[in-house]
């Protein structure tokens, strides 16, 4: 196996190993399997690095350029956030989240083609990587906030219906789930406020204009402008809770689609292949 | 040895009953002895609770010692055989061992998994052990019990939902607002219940406590009692909005908090969650209120339903309690049944020609080249080292029958040699003599 494959598959395993431990800290109520989660998740996003080290030595360039890139990208992306939210929370419910999730993502991304593209000459700008992070970051952010909004939903849901099932010792208070999702939405918004302003001026500098309406453009515009809502009804109109969490799900859902949908069904700068264009 | 267990419980027998035969705390002593003197009796304690009165015993003939404790319980409180042997139960050996490890585990209680009766079976050791009538075996037996109990409360989650009303409400309120420091508790009359909990809230960190009532001077002494604030009755949705956790239990016919009051001081605190726990009959808050996005409303059916799906919920868990006991009482019964003389001796000669034979093998493959009579002389030698050295020991354990200070050397030989002793069976190999 080449290392770059090793390193990959050594992730994906650090990443499942790590979701069980934190599922068994939730289900089994063992703080000590969620501890050493954290452990192996720290682990796996070290080695996780490591194969876009490699893998910038072989395109000598940002490594982001494939849908296969873009999911690894995102999924570190979410371990490094849930890391550093998981200092301040402490929740290991969040982990049996991210964890999992990041699972997915890299196994999705094993399975889409792995091809090693080398970036357009005339796209190569030091805008490019700062484009990505800050996009992806923000992506990661907005996810984790999904995650909170479901379980605030559900608690709110079983403690409003006065019906309670498993779900409701192992999910935390509302008020954490609510600060959580908060703390998120705050965070995931100004990466992605950069990470389109970056990518307008990557733009303007690689094609000559700012904006061109691709769709990739119009639709995390139309996200952007439902997070810049929801921030604003949190901040102004003292939005929380139940709507703020309700709001915060939908929102994620035009995301995934401008980050998926939107890349696999139309045509534009987006889709993975304009990259190789010559 | 084996141990015996004699007595009532809730479950066997009504109250007029368990009054009758409960032995009080300042007589345990003189009972004690007298149990100690019945013949076929090693060892005793005596557990009497309001809730079950038992005699646990250690004992070399487990059949005669019921029916003697038996005996014991009429004669002692005047209480006719025919009127008591119908609540009475008595078990003997890994039946006893395991209802004594259920009762201390609380599995056996009223409600299941109640802590009190573990300090009540610890209080009654105690006095055994003052009385010295517990000896080795219920001595050990207690510990494992104690062990036992242990190993359910952490293993299983018997405890650790609540199953009363008032502590219900704090579990609640740990849902919604995670911690309650900072917190403002505001109380809605005066009720008994609704001063219960109050202190709970109070005990996990509330920090600030409102009461109102219609006679200002009871708001104002129950307020003293939390250090808190007493808020007039008239004007009190005025102070809505600062109340985070409101208990209500007034005895007025009509809706004390409308809707309307509700939705009002939501909007002021910014829709931060209000929790409201409605005891009154009827109810003091409309339920309509409970449609309010930020507020949550739980009336006395709504906690009561908290409660009973709370206790399926540790019957559930008893059933993985009960897995532990088993499991428990399997090595107890093993180490039990292995403190005879016999076995003991066989795994203590077994040990001991294990090491002379390891150790000979190695002498004579370092010594190379030594003669048949030779060898045979350094065999015959390292043999009767250990059997001088088994002499004594071996003397001393055959001695007398039954005693405790034989029990005691016994389980201090399987201690000492780490032995691990087979239960004993027919096809056990003769000792040898010496």
């Amino acid at each position: 196996m080449e290392p770059v494959k090793l390193l990959f598959a050594l992730t994906t395993v650090s990443y499942l190993v790590a979701g069980v431990l934190y599922l068994t800290a939730m289900i089994g109520k063992r703080e000590g399997a969620g501890q050493l989660g954290r452990w192996v998740l720290l682990v796996g996003i070290v080695i996780h690095a490591g194969v876009f080290a490699v893998r910038h030595t072989m395109v000598l360039g940002t490594p982001v350029t494939s849908l296969h890139e873009s999911l690894s990208f995102f999924a570190w992306c979410l371990v490094l956030l849930f890391l550093l939210l998981d200092l301040r929370f402490r929740l290991s419910v969040m982990g049996a989240f991210a964890a999992p999730v990041a699972t997915g993502l890299m196994m999705f991304s094993a399975f889409s083609p792995d091809v090693v593209v080398p970036l357009n000459p005339v796209l190569r700008s030091w805008l490019f990587p700062l484009h990505i992070s800050f996009a992806f970051l923000g992506n990661a952010a907005f996810a984790l906030s999904f995650g909170a909004g479901v379980m605030y939903l559900i608690q709110d849901r079983m403690l409003k219906s006065k019906r309670f099932n498993r779900l409701y010792r192992m999910l935390p208070s509302i008020d954490v789930l609510d600060r959580v999702n908060y703390t998120c939405l705050s965070v995931g918004f100004p990466f992605m406020t950069l990470g389109i302003i970056s990518g307008a001026a990557w733009a303007n500098l690689a094609w000559g204009s700012y904006w061109s309406w691709d769709p990739k453009e119009t639709w995390a515009l139309i996200t952007w402008l439902l997070y810049a809502a929801l921030l604003h009804g949190r901040l102004t109109v003292g939005w929380r809770g139940r709507r703020a969490a309700f709001f915060s799900t939908v929102a994620f859902m035009f995301l995934l689609f401008s980050f998926l949908g939107v890349s696999l069904l139309f045509d534009g700068y987006h889709t993975f292949e304009v990259f190789s264009m010559p | 040895m084996n141990i015996v267990v004699v007595g009532l419980s809730h479950k066997t027998a009504p109250v007029e009953i368990r009054e009758k035969i409960a032995f009080e705390a300042d007589t345990l002593a003189g009972r004690l002895a007298q149990v100690l003197a019945l013949p076929s009796i090693s060892e005793a304690m005596i557990v009497s609770t309001c809730n079950r009165v038992e005699l646990y015993a250690a004992s070399m003939r487990p059949e005669q010692a019921c029916a003697e404790l038996q005996r014991f319980i009429g004669e002692c409180h005047g209480v006719s055989a025919d009127e008591l042997n119908a609540h009475l139960y008595s078990y003997t050996c890994q039946d006893a061992v395991r209802h004594v490890f259920r009762v201390t585990a609380s599995l056996d209680s009223m409600v299941v998994g109640e802590p009190q009766i573990l300090g009540q079976i610890k209080t009654a050791y105690g006095h055994a052990c003052d009385c010295k009538s517990a000896g080795l075996v219920l001595n050990r037996f207690m510990h494992k019990a104690f062990s036992v109990a242990k190993r359910v409360r952490t293993e299983t989650a018997i405890a650790s939902n609540a199953v009363s009303v008032s502590y219900a409400a704090v579990e609640l309120a740990r849902k919604i607002f995670d911690s309650l420091e900072n917190k403002t508790v505001m109380l809605v009359g005066a009720g008994e219940m609704c001063e219960l909990a109050a202190k709970h809230f109070v005990r996990y960190g509330v920090s600030k406590v409102l009461v109102t009532n219609r006679t200002f001077s009871r708001a104002e002494s129950l307020a003293e009692s939390f250090d808190g604030v007493a808020v007039n009755f008239a004007n009190f949705r005025e102070q809505l909005h600062r109340v985070d956790i409101l208990l209500s239990s007034t005895g007025s016919p009509d809706y004390v908090i409308s809707a309307a009051d509700l939705k009002a001081a939501c909007k002021i605190r910014r829709y931060q969650p209000m929790f409201l726990i409605d005891i009154a009959v009827p109810r003091d808050i409309d339920p309509a209120a409970g449609k309010i996005d930020s507020v949550y409303l739980y009336d006395v059916d709504d906690l009561q339903g908290v409660v009973q799906s709370n206790l399926k919920e540790r019957e559930k868990e008893a059933v993985k309690a009960d897995q532990i006991v088993t499991q428990e009482v399997g090595r107890f019964h093993d180490w039990l049944s292995n403190l005879t003389v016999r076995p003991t001796i066989v795994a203590l000669r077994k040990q001991l020609e294990e090491v002379r034979r390891k150790e000979l093998q190695r002498t004579l493959s370092s010594l190379g080249n030594l003669d048949e009579h030779e060898r045979k002389m350094l065999d015959a030698m390292t043999s009767a080292i250990v059997n001088k050295i088994l002499h004594h020991p071996t003397r001393l354990l055959k001695q007398r029958d039954c005693d405790d200070d034989k029990l005691r050397y016994l389980d201090a030989v399987q201690m000492l040699f780490d032995l691990s002793v087979q239960p004993p069976s027919d096809d056990l190999p003769e000792l040898p003599e010496e």
